[in-house]
């Protein structure tokens, strides 16, 4: 590892281009911004190019303790953090792009808060502070906040109090059982706390406290009420980076915190998220499969998507946790990708019902084809990255519970139904609307925002090994955390000769000895 | 005696300066007024700079009544602070109107709240409070020809003598069942069996002292008042008294009741849920930024009773910092609320005439934005610190359910904050014009100055809090 605080100057290129933002014309801020995050992925690359596969778990570490007293500036990433923090620099150039035409006024402060969150994303996948973490976790609601209600649709105000109090309302708890934990503890560092034994009872409530939170976050069926508001109102950009990525927090702490920290309750609970998980997968769908609203459709299939990833995560074995996690990322690039196909026709025809469009295979062919891509890599067709991360996130859960399996497969069938309905209505059939007719091909702006976009989703379905190998070694380690308090799954898989996966074995082994 | 003389230096300072200011204004008339202005600004800063040195002394002066430690000083700080402030942007928003009085005024509250501050004897607790109440209740009455300030200072003052008669009746029935008046000898009898007297001494007492900090139900007065005064003095209301009276409370509970936490400490309880909740629900309907800030001040108070509910240090500790984060919060408010002015240099209080202020005045609405969040105590903007550190003490404490309570409430809160910054931020522009000049630069100044620190920098001031706040704290433990 070289000298370069790496993650540090990622924080700060986003904020010091946030604040010469504020102060740029329209113009000029639209360059910074683009600069900004594509310095920034150039340092993700960077960072990805030196992680060291299979080596410490903690890299690119920095402390500076005693800056803020009674907690640190501590950060680090390990595998999984790495991915996520990837995933975030790679949107974001995009979602910029995405917004270069559409937003016309007060161009500066969009732009702004779009740094802003960028700073707050990477802040809390590489916060390696339980404090530093929640600050920049909650710190996201107020820019998101700012991009709904400035930029957002006709209801956008109704929208972004709903979003911001929505999930205030689910991380207060969680702040508390952080508290609890700190006092329990007499830390704030995450990878001390990550082995740090709580007493079962109090792993009770504070697993149900951090539930609270991070189930509205995600969001949990039923607390999901406000994603589709909030989709529906954003600017494109807006919903992009909150599909994309914003939803992952949820599930990242999951992994981070919930299942590691507190792996008694987690077993004990285990049921408690099958169970919501399993009615989000198949209710969400059903709902997803009547909307007339183009974006709904997508914020609602996002919802079943992530309760997939739920349900995969409580598998709690190996296979499960890697196929939550490929799906988080296969879910962030594709329904990033859906949300600006949305706003790619949304721009010309003003309109995100979906009755108003019809037979654009005809006059937009180019979409067409990176629509249907997008829609069969969110359908989880084999080549794509959502066949990878559903494949092995249900059969993890199939691992772990035939019943649960039969059911998540269930929503995969109706997510096909409400993708292909959705894609039939709008490219196919025949091209009668006159102001549908007129509507002009993708420009290269959007050339080359999809491009990149399902580049991933291709590399993501076809060598899902390239992402899956940072993250092994923490899922293991995480697995071998919940090893003792585990129950033992109904599939009673019969293993009848040596498996493949015996160096995945000796890798465990090797992440046990790192902690 | 004389050795007593040279531990108060402040409030000598204090009081030859406020006599001197008065003089002055005898002699000259309302035409000097900027001379009085200057004197009595110079006078706080002395009397600062006297706390300053004298920091970290800790003496009891004139046979036990009054102490000289960390403590008082850290508050005393704070007040001369907020009333230096005060002071500073009252002749901008009186224009003609500014008499000789004020300066005076001002000094002769801060003396009281002083006293209030540094108090160690149920009597000197008196003599404080009532000083800085007399002075209270004709500043809130300031403005004579404006109906709504007399009856501004009307209110306050029949409130505030009740109170202050609940307060002496409490004070009464502690002397007549402890048979004495100091501190540290109530909470030797507090230490023995509690009789019915003591408890009923320790609720009025308490009940008293509410109305002070404007703690539910003892709160009536404050929206109204608040909404009356001048709004210089209104800032001068919710900063240093709050000050003043938070730290007296804390130095009753604590010093003179400390052996009877059980009974004090469901009482506080109460008051904190109650200010929280009220506070923020109160708040939902409001029109008038100066009331909507009123109720914001019982809502913030409402958590600073969390920590001092705890009974701990690591409590008191947190409501210093939240006294002083507040303080800084609640000025910088009220300089952006003087700023809302319209075309024809008339003060704006209404809150849907500031729709669409961001677009113009974006960097006014974006600082006015920064308080409220902070307020809120939404991360990364640093109200949320305190809040922090009053729910930890309180969870160490093993108040949990008041925590949760107390954290749940504040998305209660929170909505009202995140309203007005919607009405600035996402509504179309009102017809109110808002001019931007006539800004002092010091105002904007100090008003950017306490924004930046409100946002992250503050964060990296809290090893330095945290060592001035321990160390204040530490002498009541």
């Amino acid at each position: 590892m070289s000298g370069l605080p790496i993650l540090s100057l990622m924080l700060a290129v986003p904020t010091v281009a946030a604040i010469a933002c504020v102060f740029a014309s329209d113009r000029n801020a639209r360059f910074i911004a683009l600069g900004a995050t594509l310095i920034d992925f150039a340092l993700g690359l960077m960072m990805w190019a030196q992680f060291d596969v299979g080596g410490a778990q903690w890299q690119f570490q920095e402390l500076h303790e005693g800056l803020f007293g009674r907690f640190n500036y501590a950060l680090g990433i390990d595998g999984m953090a790495l991915m996520l923090i990837m995933l975030s620099v790679f949107l974001m150039p995009l979602c910029i792009l995405a917004s270069w035409e559409s937003i016309t006024k007060r161009v500066g402060l969009y732009m702004a808060m779009f740094l802003i969150m960028e700073v707050v994303m990477l802040g809390v996948f590489a916060a390696q502070d339980l404090l530093l973490f929640y600050i920049f976790f909650e710190a996201g609601l107020i820019p998101m906040y700012f991009i709904i209600g400035i930029w957002g649709g006709a209801n956008r105000k109704y929208a972004a109090f709903k979003f911001f109090l929505y999930t205030l309302l689910g991380s207060v708890l969680m702040l508390i059982a952080m508290i609890a934990m700190i006092g329990e503890a007499g830390t704030t560092d995450i990878p001390t706390l990550l082995v740090y034994n709580f007493p079962p009872e109090m792993q009770t409530w504070l697993w149900l406290a951090f539930f609270a939170s991070l189930a509205v976050k995600m969001p949990m069926w039923p607390v999901h009420t406000w994603l589709p508001d909030a989709h529906v109102q954003a600017p494109t950009a807006g919903s992009m980076i909150l599909a994309g990525v914003l939803l992952k927090m949820g599930s990242y702490g999951f992994i981070r915190f919930m299942m590691p920290m507190f792996p008694e309750a987690s077993a004990q609970f285990m049921w408690i998220v099958f169970a919501l998980s399993m009615i989000a997968v198949v209710y969400t769908s059903l709902v997803a499969l009547v909307q007339s609203d183009m974006k709904k459709l997508i914020a609602y299939s996002s919802v079943a998507h992530m309760a997939i990833v739920t349900a995969g995560l409580y598998a709690l074995n190996q296979q499960g946790i890697e196929g939550a996690l490929i799906i988080m990322l296969s879910h962030g690039v594709v329904s990033a990708a859906l949300f600006f196909c949305v706003g790619v026709i949304y721009d010309r025809l003003h309109t995100r019902e979906i009755d108003r469009y019809g037979g654009l295979a005809v006059n937009m062919p180019a979409y067409a084809l990176f629509f249907m891509l997008f829609t069969m890599a969110s359908i989880g067709l084999p080549g794509t990255s959502g066949f990878v991360g559903e494949f092995l996130s249900l059969a993890g859960i199939y691992e772990a519970s035939s019943a649960v399996a039969f059911v998540c497969t269930t929503g995969i069938i109706l997510g096909a139904a409400y993708m292909l309905y959705l894609y039939r209505r709008v490219v196919f059939g025949e091209l009668t609307k006159d102001d549908v007719k007129a509507m002009p091909d993708l420009n290269p702006r959007e050339w080359a925002i999809l491009a990149p976009l399902a580049a991933v989703a291709l590399w993501m379905g076809v060598y899902p090994e390239s992402f899956l190998a940072p993250m092994r070694g923490d899922v293991t380690t995480v697995v071998a955390r919940l090893a003792p308090a585990k129950p033992a799954g109904d599939a009673h898989l019969a293993a009848s000769k040596p498996k493949p996966a015996s160096a995945a074995h000796g890798e465990a082994h090797h992440a046990g000895g790192v902690q | 005696m004389t050795a007593d003389l040279a531990l108060i230096w402040p409030e000598l300072i204090l009081t030859i300066g406020g006599l001197i200011t008065l003089m002055l204004g005898t002699f000259f008339g309302d035409r000097a007024v900027g001379l009085y202005q200057l004197a009595a600004m110079l006078t706080l800063a002395i009397a600062a700079a006297a706390v300053v040195t004298m920091f970290g002394t800790d003496a009891t002066v004139f046979s036990g009544t009054l102490s000289v430690d960390s403590f008082g000083g850290f508050s005393k700080l704070l007040i001369y602070a907020a009333s230096f402030v005060c002071l500073f942007i009252a002749p901008r928003f009186f224009k003609d109107g500014m008499r000789a009085e004020y300066p005076a005024l001002i000094i002769f509250a801060a003396l009281g709240m002083g006293i209030m501050a540094s108090a160690r004897d149920l009597m000197t607790l008196y003599v404080g409070l009532e000083l800085n109440s007399l002075a209270a209740y004709v500043l809130a009455s300031f403005m004579r020809t404006d109906d709504r300030s007399s009856e501004a200072g009307l209110k306050y003052f029949v409130l505030g003598a009740l109170a202050s008669g609940i307060l002496l009746y409490g004070i009464s029935l502690l002397y007549g069942f402890t048979g004495t008046t100091d501190f540290a000898g109530v909470a030797t009898a507090m230490g023995g069996e509690l009789n019915i007297g003591l408890i009923f001494g320790i609720v009025f007492v308490i009940a008293g002292l509410a109305f002070k900090i404007s703690a539910v139900p003892f709160h009536m007065w404050t929206p109204d008042v608040y909404e009356g005064a001048p709004t210089p003095v209104t800032a001068f209301f919710a900063t240093a008294p709050k000050v003043a009276a938070m730290a007296l409370l804390t130095r009753v509970v604590i010093d003179a009741m400390g052996p009877a936490i059980g009974a004090w400490q469901q009482i506080l309880i109460f008051l904190a849920l109650a200010s929280i909740i009220l506070g923020a629900v109160g708040a939902i309907g409001q029109k008038n930024i100066k009331r909507l800030l009123a109720y914001s001040s019982i809502n913030n108070v409402g958590y600073m009773l969390i920590g001092l509910a705890a009974g701990t240090q690591q409590g008191v500790e947190g409501v210093l910092t939240y006294l002083l984060v507040y303080v800084v919060t609640t000025v910088g408010a009220f300089l952006v609320v003087l700023q809302f002015r319209d075309a024809e240099g008339n003060q704006v209080e209404s809150i849907p005439a500031l729709a669409g202020l961001s677009q113009r005045r974006p960097g006014l609405a974006g600082a006015f934005a920064v308080f409220l969040f902070s307020l809120a105590g939404i991360p990364p903007l640093f109200g949320f610190w305190p809040k922090y550190l009053v729910f930890e003490a309180a969870v160490n404490a093993n108040l949990v359910p008041l925590a949760v309570a107390g954290i749940v409430a504040s998305v209660i809160g929170a909505y009202y904050y995140i309203a007005i910054i919607k009405t600035m931020f996402f509504d179309d522009k009102s017809e109110t014009e808002f001019p931007a000049g006539g800004g002092v630069v010091v105002e904007d100044a100090v008003i950017t100055a306490s924004a930046l620190w409100l946002s992250v920098v503050g964060y990296l001031f809290i090893p330095a809090l945290a060592a001035l706040s321990a160390s204040a704290a530490g002498v009541l433990f």
